[in-house]
């Protein structure tokens, strides 16, 4: 493999776990705070493919179209909150879950119904489409914008989960909701907020995805989602840095891999899926994950 | 100021609060005394809205404010120091001081802030510590200060004693009363019968989830039935 091919891959890699990495902060927020495996976060990958098309469709300018998809999705991911587990705060916790499957084949499916099942393609502005030569390397800026953008978001939300009151408020309704409570937050509140972060963040990436991979179909969140759990496992499930660390070795392995044993290419989607198992059995509390988490 | 009338929880089937009344009075100290399992905490716990009440009124202040959500019971001037002090083990002693302050603006905070330092001295010292790593007694007194930010009208103090070292207890104890002097109005949750009644003004003594016993402490300190029982006479 010659060096360029080599770099190529790396910044491919970067790229691709960049776009784990945010969708992995969405997973482990909320099991930080609900102890929830929020299965139906990778549909909101979806949820923003379709909401930035028709975005596009009507504003025809990117800069508008995708705040606004990112922000229409952050206020899905509350409402999924407000209708699918918000009603089940004091049950136990195995119909969250079960409740959480159901949100996610409810949205897979009611946009199977509006949308077809086609796939339709992304509108991918210049802006993000141009390709560029550094040193030989052809690649498209989008691949290097994605890690940098998230790197930003990343920033933003380590500043208001770390310095803002309500971002307190989120680590300590994460280890103690009573006592929480007794400090007059209003929880429901905090994990709103909690779901909109987790749900913006999960929007960028699934727009970003959508520009890489401009096909989008009602199915398409389900596989960068499980990748993305596996991500936020990989990292520590429940800390946030754990979940952007997981992520971009994630999207890096797996391209490398398949980069550096061409032979492999097939079992990529398994590679993740095998890092799971090894995570599982040898180190369950992931990378960043002490006993306890955060 | 708190008037708790003919209160009645279950938990499950079984009957904990048999029709509580019990009042507190603006300025002063009131102490719910009682054996482990007497409902003591579910007194607590029922008055902010944590668990389910089957009967009976909380009034403070003039307002109804049973069964209504615990973060607007917080509100209306209410702090509570749980049993068992739930510090957020995983911030720091400030950012615990901050939350109890949830409320209130950053000029209010800091002045809450530095009365609290005045009263606890230590939790100055540590304010970049992580909670989790403080001693029995320090976590205590962050309990108590983090109640204290809010600016509270009436402080529920959920067994401030348990597990602390003699010393350390008699400290807790001065604050509480210092605190008391500077116009918070304190309901005080005590196994420590003794040095509860020493300090408060009227008292409760609670048995299998009824009023079984209630005048002021000074006079509660002398009942035979209540030596017996409490004091280990």
């Amino acid at each position: 493999m010659t060096t360029t091919i080599f770099l190529q891959q790396l910044v491919n890699g970067i790229s691709v776990g960049s776009l784990y990495a945010l969708v992995a902060i969405g997973y482990t927020m909320v099991y930080g705070i609900l102890r929830l495996i929020n299965f139906a976060h990778g549909d909101l990958l979806m949820v923003a493919a379709y909401a930035a098309i028709f975005g596009i469709g009507i504003f025809s300018n990117p800069w508008i179209a995708f705040p606004l998809a990112i922000l229409i999705t952050g206020c899905i991911g509350v409402l999924l909150d407000r209708a699918a587990y918000r009603p089940l705060r004091n049950a136990p916790r195995i119909s969250l879950l079960i409740s959480a499957i159901g949100a996610s084949f409810l949205l897979e499916n009611l946009f199977l119904v509006i949308f077809g099942g086609v796939p339709r393609p992304f509108p991918r502005p210049d802006f993000f489409a141009r390709v560029i030569e550094i040193g030989g390397l052809r690649i498209q800026v989008l691949t290097i914008y994605a890690p940098l953008i998230t790197i930003l978001l990343v920033l933003g939300l380590l500043y208001i989960v770390y310095w803002t009151k309500a971002g307190k408020a989120m680590r300590a309704a994460s280890r103690d909701f009573e006592t929480t409570r007794l400090m007059g937050i209003n929880l429901d509140r905090i994990i709103a907020l909690t779901f909109l972060l987790g749900s913006c963040l999960a929007a960028a990436g699934g727009i970003m995805w959508a520009m890489k991979y401009p096909q989008v179909n009602p199915f398409m969140g389900i596989f960068p989602g499980i990748k993305a759990f596996i991500a936020a496992v990989l990292g520590g499930i429940g800390n946030i840095t754990g979940a952007v660390i997981g992520g971009f070795l994630l999207g890096l392995g797996e391209i490398m891999i398949v980069a550096l044993m061409p032979e492999l290419a097939q079992y990529r989607d398994a590679l993740a899926f095998v890092i799971l198992i090894l995570v599982l059995l040898f180190r369950p509390t992931g990378i960043m994950g002490e006993t306890t988490v955060e | 100021m708190l008037e708790v009338d003919d209160l009645h929880v279950y938990y499950g089937g079984i009957h904990a609060l048999k029709g509580i009344h019990l009042s507190v009075d603006e300025g002063r100290i009131v102490t719910l005394i009682g054996a482990n399992g007497a409902g003591k905490t579910t007194v607590i716990r029922a008055i902010v809205g944590l668990v389910k009440l089957n009967g009976g009124s909380i009034v403070f202040r003039g307002k109804d404010i049973t069964r209504h959500p615990t973060h607007q019971i917080i509100r209306q001037g209410i702090a509570v120091s749980p049993e068992g002090r739930h510090v957020f083990q995983n911030l720091s002693v400030l950012e615990n001081l901050e939350l109890g302050a949830y409320k209130l603006s950053t000029a209010e905070f800091r002045e809450q802030l530095e009365w609290v330092y005045s009263l606890f001295p230590r939790l100055e010292e540590r304010k970049i510590q992580v909670a989790g790593t403080l001693s029995g007694g320090e976590q205590q007194m962050l309990a108590f200060g983090r109640a204290l930010m809010s600016r509270p009208r009436l402080v529920l103090l959920d067994e401030p004693s348990l597990g602390l070292a003699p010393l350390v207890v008699e400290e807790v104890f001065r604050a509480i009363e210092q605190v008391n002097r500077q116009g918070a109005t304190i309901l005080l949750i005590e196994q420590n019968a003794m040095a509860a009644l020493t300090i408060a003004h009227y008292g409760y003594v609670l048995e299998t989830g009824k009023v079984a016993l209630e005048g002021p402490g000074a006079e509660l300190l002398k009942d035979e039935r209540v030596r017996n029982a409490y004091l280990g006479d």
